[in-house]
């Protein structure tokens, strides 16, 4: 089922012209009313006028979280005080919250989104729904309460607390559908087997997991425990909240909202364009949005963008999963290089345990790469008790690093479970620069 | 025979850790040699229980694993080396690592080779004796 077929099964032509219009719209809308942009622009010379199409996109200039919080609390508002209807907080880790209001057509607009995701994910007006992300000043909660409301589902606003009396309401109100992070609905399975609940009691199909990154085994493991479907909700409140991107049936890629939120990939170093399919730093344009319209927010998401019609009969473009953050990346010989990438290749070789180490140093001013990665036990045989042997996979590590990194990188394998499991996005890496 | 490969970092203690390991379990060390790199070495050791040594080094989290070697008695005199050698290289039986030690006055050569099979053919047809720990 799709919700707003007209938007999400637009020809690709006309996707792009709406995206001309609305994007000039929103450009001449900033410019008369938010101060912080009209200097911008005015600097860069370029008037509302210079925006015809979505091409012109390429012209504008990027907004940061640091803009956000420079201009706390309403600096970037467009809207007047008298049109917000909702005000929203994402919690920050160093200093002041970012504070996003909404006027009623904004809530219309999230609402409407989120419906085309709890569509997307097979749910319809006859399921009962559970929200079980955070109610309060994140936008979890309030954002997919408003889209099953709009959808006509029955919601039932569970909240992150009394897991025990949720899950007693998931069983004898035969709940159909829940929205919740992924570590949650492992929480969930975990509460689960404690009560003696098992899969077959409940009638769980469908779940809307997101706000914080998960994987393919992660979804794996959900699935199976919990016996529903497990889907990817993606959004960020500074661009509107869950709602932005959702999986389809097919359960590949995020299909986007793209007709209010444009999507960009750039090199987060030099700020160009990448082409559709390859990695970087995701962009949003908001080009509908009237409390707090932003141009080019640079989310610091790592992910890239897959075009063509999807088997679900969608046209709009979509987001693959989140590789990493672009506050991770290393410049290395000038060279950007993220863990993430590094990651990949070291998963793609069973031969070593899944844990790695970045260490970059510079020796006679020249950038050194070393990855330090441990040999798993079980493939240290007979076959490895030469130091020959051991060097070969060494090398074969390497090639495999060069070809991905563009970057050469000295392989250093270290006995198993000596390198820590990373815990957040730094711990695996060793900077010893001092740049 | 038995050996134990060890997979030693280039690290201070890790070798020590090995060793501590093994004295605990009570296993005796008979000949040990390590081959290493820059970054890292294979500590080779035959000991009088490998099996049991193979499962005490695992607990430990020490990556070992038991090769099949061959461990050959020389006849004390001069040259003995170069002749069971070249037995091999007669038969076309490429070396693999070698190292030798000495047991209550016997010269023990302890080696692996390119193909188990025919090396045990070479030994039993020239009738070199096989020492046993
Ligand atoms: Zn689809």
């Amino acid at each position: 089922m799709i919700w707003n077929p007209n938007k999400e099964c637009m020809s690709r032509d006309e996707m792009s012209a709406l995206q001309g219009k609305r994007l000039h719209k929103i450009v001449e809308y900033v410019y008369h009313n938010v101060p912080f942009y009209r200097n911008k622009l005015q600097e860069m010379d370029i008037r509302p006028d210079d925006i015809q199409t979505i091409e012109d996109i390429k012209k504008l200039p990027f907004t940061t979280k640091k803009d956000l919080r420079d201009n706390y609390p309403f600096g970037l508002q467009a809207a007047p005080q008298s049109e917000i209807i909702r005000v929203h907080a994402s919690s920050g880790t160093t200093g002041n919250p970012t504070i996003v209001g909404y006027t009623r057509k904004d809530i219309g607009v999230w609402s409407e989104c989120m419906a085309r995701c709890l569509t997307a994910y097979g749910i319809t007006r006859d399921d009962t729904f559970s929200v079980a992300y955070g109610y309060g000043l994140f936008t979890g909660g309030l954002g997919a309460h408003y889209g099953v409301e709009h959808l006509g589902a029955s919601v039932i606003p569970a909240g992150t607390g009394n897991t025990e009396k949720h899950l007693k309401l998931i069983r004898d109100l035969g709940i159909t559908g829940i929205a919740c992070t992924p570590s949650y609905a492992l929480y969930l399975a975990e509460t689960m087997d404690k009560l003696g609940i098992t899969k077959d009691q409940i009638k769980l199909r469908a779940g809307a997991f997101g706000a914080e990154p998960w994987t393919e085994s992660m979804r794996k493991e959900i699935e199976s425990r919990l016996g529903l479907k497990g889907y990817n909700l993606y959004g960020l409140s500074e661009i509107m909240g869950p709602c932005v991107s959702y999986e389809c049936q097919e359960q590949n890629g995020s299909h986007i909202c793209e007709d209010h939120f444009y999507p960009e990939i750039i090199n987060p170093v030099t700020l160009e364009n990448l082409p559709n399919g390859q990695s970087g730093e995701l962009v949003f344009t908001t080009l509908t949005k009237e409390g707090m319209p932003l141009l080019r927010y640079r989310t610091r998401d790592l992910c890239s963008l897959m075009t063509g019609q999807c088997n679900c009969g969608r046209t709009s473009i979509r987001m693959g999963r989140i590789e990493g953050r672009s506050d991770d990346m290393l410049i290395i010989r000038g060279i950007n290089v993220f863990p993430s990438q590094v990651e990949s290749v070291v998963l793609s070789m069973p031969e070593f345990a899944p844990r790695y180490m970045l260490v970059v140093d510079r020796v006679n001013n020249l950038d050194t790469l070393q990855v330090q990665v441990e040999l798993r036990q079980e493939f240290f045989t007979a076959t490895f008790d030469t130091p020959a042997a051991i060097d070969e996979l060494e090398k074969k590590l390497a090639a495999k690093l060069k070809s991905v990194l563009s970057i050469s990188a000295k392989v250093q394998l270290k006995a198993p479970g000596t390198i820590e499991r990373s815990q957040g996005k730094s711990a695996h890496i060793i900077d010893k620069r001092n740049l | 025979m038995k050996q134990l490969s060890i997979f030693i970092e280039n690290k201070r203690g890790t070798l020590l850790a090995v060793l501590d390991a093994l004295k605990e379990a009570g296993i005796q060390i008979i000949a040990s040699t390590i081959s290493d790199t820059q970054d890292f070495g294979i500590y080779r050791i035959i000991c009088d229980d490998p099996e049991r040594a193979f499962i005490v080094l695992r607990e430990q989290s020490i990556s070992a694993t038991l090769t099949d070697v061959f461990a050959i008695q020389l006849e004390d005199k001069p040259g003995e080396a170069a002749r069971v050698l070249s037995l091999f290289a007669e038969a076309d039986i490429s070396i693999a690592y070698m190292y030798s030690f000495l047991l209550s006055g016997k010269g023990i050569l302890v080696f692996r080779t390119s193909d188990t099979d025919r090396t045990r053919q070479v030994i039993k047809e020239k009738s070199l004796q096989e020492f046993c720990s």
